[in-house]
């Protein structure tokens, strides 16, 4: 009580101060003016008397420090004296602290980033309660989806989850009363709230007993967004019913406000029970065992006590089942454990934020070495007023802690600055949407965690480099320095400043390195060859589900489609392909095909899996894709006709030997039926980017219909403008179906996303760690020639060459950055391998990306000594010498 | 006599309270004088040491002061006893006391005794 009275007072009183030294001067005076009235009524002179009680009193300055000591807090006070001397030091060197700022600026605001980026999509659990149980389960290779039946066994036969729920995505005309518009959702299984343990906002949600069957729960629940959006937060939706593609659901309830979906970075509008998937997605998914599209994640709580080891190995025994069972449908798949929420990008989204976290880290490090020689350096030219001080009794734990409170007071504000700075490029990313039409959503929310580890972060680097120039310190002598006027041996400090340095150079090497190989993997990416051309092509993409469309009346409507387009001024070639063309969405389909004559059709006698495309006549035109050999399909490749595929380079040379061997072969499909090879066409990109050749099949896409397709449309016309005719004349068509057309580059950006996103990412370090080299390298050669001018003015008095003088006072920095830049550049094409995970064709093994790093790091090198060389140069020796 | 700071503040602590009970209010240089007169050479050379003291016992609370006028018509700063500080004087005496009480009969023991 007494103590925690007493320390607020002295807190108090640290903040002002005067009024109480008026105090104890007052008292101080009464006291020796009573003393001396009593000395001198015992007979002593005024003087003697006052003399006298001057000394009775005692030291005064020491009783004075003792006094404050009492009445405030020291350590505070000394703060801030500290603080204010750092401020007046700093203000004094502008030049060194917009160095310093700027460098940490630019370190702790990437940290802070990455680490914001990082804490969104990989540490913070999915917003439901008990996030940390929640698992997700994996089928196959790297993938959460499979087929709804086995979801069912999966659900019934496990013994670890509680209870496991599934949902894939639904994308549907929306329409409240004749104003249709696409919107996205969950197709999800009836427990799939009462797995997350959630409470609507309003009304209530769906249940497994609301499962009775296809088609039997016509329901359907808001996101809380999307109700506040279209439907104005109003609450007499419920009970409301809507139409999605044309079929009618019932609005039971609203999901509660923080909830988004099960997915982190897709936000989602609504939430439907599977079993009416089939209304929105035409197709018969849910009886399909083989069909693995129909189930997009599966996930649950694991049972209390159950490790998830042996989840997996308890998943692991209900896939053997499976495979034993359905031999035909099931394949070889394993079961494994995901994290919930990022599916089967889990992996790579993890693999690639830690290795950005970790480029970070390292970009902190290496400005820490930076401000550490920079601090070193400061320190050694104040080795002068370091000597004085410690002449006239400062202890050197005092100095020390006047020179930390510098580093950390520069580390603050680079620390506030970079968060601020951060804080607004992560607001803008959570507003960001990459792909138009998508629902795809960042969830960062710059929040605590997020201020702490920025703060966290200056105060570490700010100790970090403070303590640089310590061991200087505590070396130091005053005596020494006093008498000679600078320091002594100065090699062995310069040494230590070097090797920080060295590193430095080397991380930013590596840094800049990996940025240009990640450049160049873009740059050839984008002027790579696709196996089709994307440029002057537009894609026109319909849902003919939406539009109330089946069965026989697709093919019907896509031809009439097809001709419509093609009479369009301008349009050259037009041609269909069902679901989405290669490389868009990455929704490549695989298809099993096996030799000619293959007895039993099981998953082991599987001869190639090719990904498959459906495609109409003239398609190949429309797309820019070559024919090697044999023909394309035509009007008559239909129904009716036997069966003919097209194949790719690829799986022409694999199952036929050679292009003009396979023309006439066949071989057979899954369901037995005995396809002819009529047809090759050159190599492509399927799925991604980075994939190795992959073999492909065609076939004739009105033999087998479906209602999702698009229309590449060839012509040197306007996008726009052709854009604009293709929308009115599908609309004479049939003005209910809602038509997306887009360009066919514009599409390709999401296969390109990761590679872009890494490029640019890897760009900005790159950029940083350039402009922490500059800053190095510029420090310690401003710093060494500053030190060196008097000897440099002697060379030139004694008739040194320019050369000579350069020579001398660049050497070293130089040597330093070729040293740096050739360890840097090893280990840069090192860490490049793991680059070549996400960047398409990324390979350190290109001399244009080596060559680059060479002049990159030579061009800083030399912008970094341009003024330290101009200064060296324009000594005048006459000057210099005058001056000392 | 010289005592470390720690003891010489606690012991001075305890005689300014018991100065200001006994005598009431007080300017700081009456309480030296009065300290010098019983205890003889714990303030002699150094008076001064006493203001520490004080600031401290007043942000204990358990002292307070106010200007007032002094004997030669000067303004000074007159320390008074709180009831806390009451408290704290008993507490402390009897502490004191005790302590005193058996550092003395340790001292006078005998040898015999301690065995």
């Amino acid at each position: 009580m007494t103590a925690a009275r007493r320390f607020l007072i002295r807190l108090f009183n640290s903040a002002a101060r005067r009024v109480q030294d008026e105090r104890l001067r007052e008292e101080i005076a009464e006291h020796i003016a009573l003393q001396t009235a009593e000395n001198v009524r015992s007979g002593l002179s005024p003087a003697e008397g006052r003399r006298q009680a001057l000394l009775k009193f005692g030291g005064l300055e020491a009783m004075k420090e003792d006094y404050r000591a009492e009445r405030s807090l020291l350590i505070i006070e000394n703060l801030v004296r500290d603080l204010r001397f750092a401020t007046r030091m700093l203000r004094k060197s502008p030049g060194f602290t917009a160095v310093a700022v700027v460098t940490l600026t630019m370190a702790i605001g990437a940290n802070a980033v990455v680490f914001g980026v990082m804490d969104a999509l990989i540490l913070r659990p999915l917003n439901v309660p008990n996030a940390e149980s929640l698992y997700g389960t994996e089928y196959g290779v790297d993938t959460g989806f499979q087929s709804y039946l086995n979801y069912i066994d999966l659900r019934d036969r496990n013994h670890s989850f509680d209870d496991l729920a599934a949902f894939s995505m639904a994308f549907v005309g929306f329409d409240t009363g004749g104003n249709s518009t696409s919107a996205s959702g969950y197709a999800a299984s009836g427990n799939y709230f009462d797995v997350l343990g959630l409470h609507p906002h309003l009304g209530r949600f769906f249940h497994a007993s609301d499962e009775r069957g296809r088609n039997s729960a016509p329901y359907l629940v808001l996101s809380y967004s999307y109700w506040h959006s279209r439907f104005q937060d109003d609450p007499s939706v419920l009970g409301r019913v809507v139409r999605l593609d044309k079929h009618p659901f019932t609005i039971i309830g609203v999901a509660p406000p923080d909830f988004r979906g099960t997915l982190v970075f897709v936000s989602v509008d609504f939430f439907m029970p599977i079993v009416n998937e089939e209304l929105v997605n035409g197709e018969h998914l849910l009886d399909a065992r083989g069909n693995t599209r129909a189930i997009f994640e599966t996930f649950g709580h694991l049972k209390p006590g159950v490790t998830p080891a042996q989840a997996v190995a308890d998943l692991r025994a209900v896939g053997a089942y499976l495979e034993k069972t359905y031999p035909k449908e099931f394949g070889q798949a394993n079961y494994s454990l995901a994290h919930a929420g990022l599916t089967s990008f889990g992996r790579a989204v993890r693999a690639f934020m830690t290795g950005l976290m970790l480029l970070t880290g390292l970009i902190l490090l290496a400005a820490c070495a930076n401000l550490g020689s920079l601090f070193g350096a400061r320190a050694a030219d104040r080795s002068r007023e370091m000597a004085l001080r410690l002449a006239l009794g400062a202890s050197r734990a005092r100095i020390l802690r006047q020179l930390l409170t510098e580093a950390v007071l520069i580390s603050l504000i680079g620390g506030v600055v970079g968060l601020l700075g951060s804080v607004t490029l992560l607001q803008r990313m959570s507003m960001w949407q990459p792909f138009p039409g998508a629902p795809i959503h960042l969830p960062i929310n710059p929040d605590a965690r997020i201020y702490a580890v920025a703060l966290i972060l200056a105060f570490v680097t700010g100790f970090l480099f403070g303590i640089v120039p310590v061991r200087q310190v505590l070396k130091t002598d005053p005596y020494e320095i006093v008498k000679s006027g600078s320091l002594g041996q100065v090699g062995r400090r310069i040494a230590v400043r070097d090797l920080l340095l060295g590193v430095q150079i080397t991380i930013c090497a590596v840094l800049v390195t990996s940025s240009m190989v990640a450049l160049r993997g873009l740059l050839r990416s984008l002027h790579g060859n696709f196996g089709f051309e994307t440029r002057n092509a537009l894609l026109v993409s319909t849902n003919l589900t939406m539009a109330g469309y089946s069965g026989e009346g697709l093919p019907t409507m896509q031809k009439r489609m097809l001709d419509e387009i093609a009479s369009i001024p301008g349009v050259e070639k037009v041609g269909l392909v069902n679901n989405y063309p290669p490389l868009i969405y990455a929704a490549g389909s695989r298809v099993n095909v096996f030799h000619e004559g293959t007895k039993e059709l099981r998953p082991s006698n599987v001869a190639f899996a090719p990904y498959r495309y459906d495609v109409s006549p003239g398609y190949f035109d429309a797309a820019g894709t070559s024919l090697l050999a044999g023909r394309a399909f035509s009007w008559h490749d239909d129904q009716d006709a036997p069966a003919v595929a097209v194949v790719n380079r690829d799986l022409a040379g694999k199952m036929f030997g050679s292009v003009p061997n396979a023309i006439g072969r066949h071989f057979t499909l899954q369901d037995a039926t005995r396809v002819e090879v009529v047809g090759v066409v050159e190599n492509g990109k399927y799925f991604s980017l980075t994939e190795d050749q992959q073999p492909a099949v065609f076939l004739p896409a009105f033999r087998s219909p479906a209602s999702l397709s698009d229309v590449v449309v060839r012509s040197p016309r306007d996008p726009q403008q052709l854009a604009a005719s293709i929308r009115s004349k599908l609309r004479e068509l049939d003005a209910g179906l809602p038509v997306d057309v887009s360009t066919w580059n514009t599409m390709l950006d999401v296969a390109l996303f990761p590679s872009r996103v890494a490029t640019v990412a890897l760009g900005v370090m790159g950029a940083i760690g350039a402009m922490l080299s500059i800053t190095g390298i510029f420090g310690l050669a401003a710093y060494s020639v500053s030190k060196r001018l008097k000897e440099f003015g002697i060379r030139v008095a004694l008739g040194a060459q320019r050369k000579e003088v350069l020579k001398a006072a660049l050497a070293r920095s130089f040597k330093l950055l070729a040293c740096g830049s050739a360890a840097g550049l090893l280990f840069g094409i090192l860490a490049s391998r793991v680059l070549a995970f996400i960047v398409y064709a990324a390979t350190p093994r290109d001399p244009l990306v080596l060559l680059s790093v060479v002049v990159v790091m030579s061009l800083l090198g030399l912008v970094a000594t341009w003024i330290p060389a101009q200064r060296a140069l324009s000594v005048h020796p006459a000057m210099l010498l005058r001056e000392e | 006599m010289k005592l470390k700071i720690g003891v010489q503040q606690g012991t001075l602590a305890l005689m300014v309270l018991k100065t200001l009970d006994v005598l009431g209010p007080l300017h700081g240089y009456g309480i030296a004088r009065r300290i010098e007169q019983i205890s003889g050479d714990l303030l002699a050379v150094n008076q001064g040491t006493l203001y520490p003291v004080l600031l401290r016992l007043e942000q204990e609370g358990a002292i307070a002061s106010e200007w007032g006028s002094s004997e030669n018509n000067r303004r000074a700063r007159f320390y008074r006893l709180t009831r806390q500080g009451q408290k704290r004087l008993q507490v402390e005496t009897q502490g004191w006391e005790q302590t005193a009480t058996i550092i003395r009969r340790f001292f006078s023991a005998k040898t015999e005794d301690l065995s």
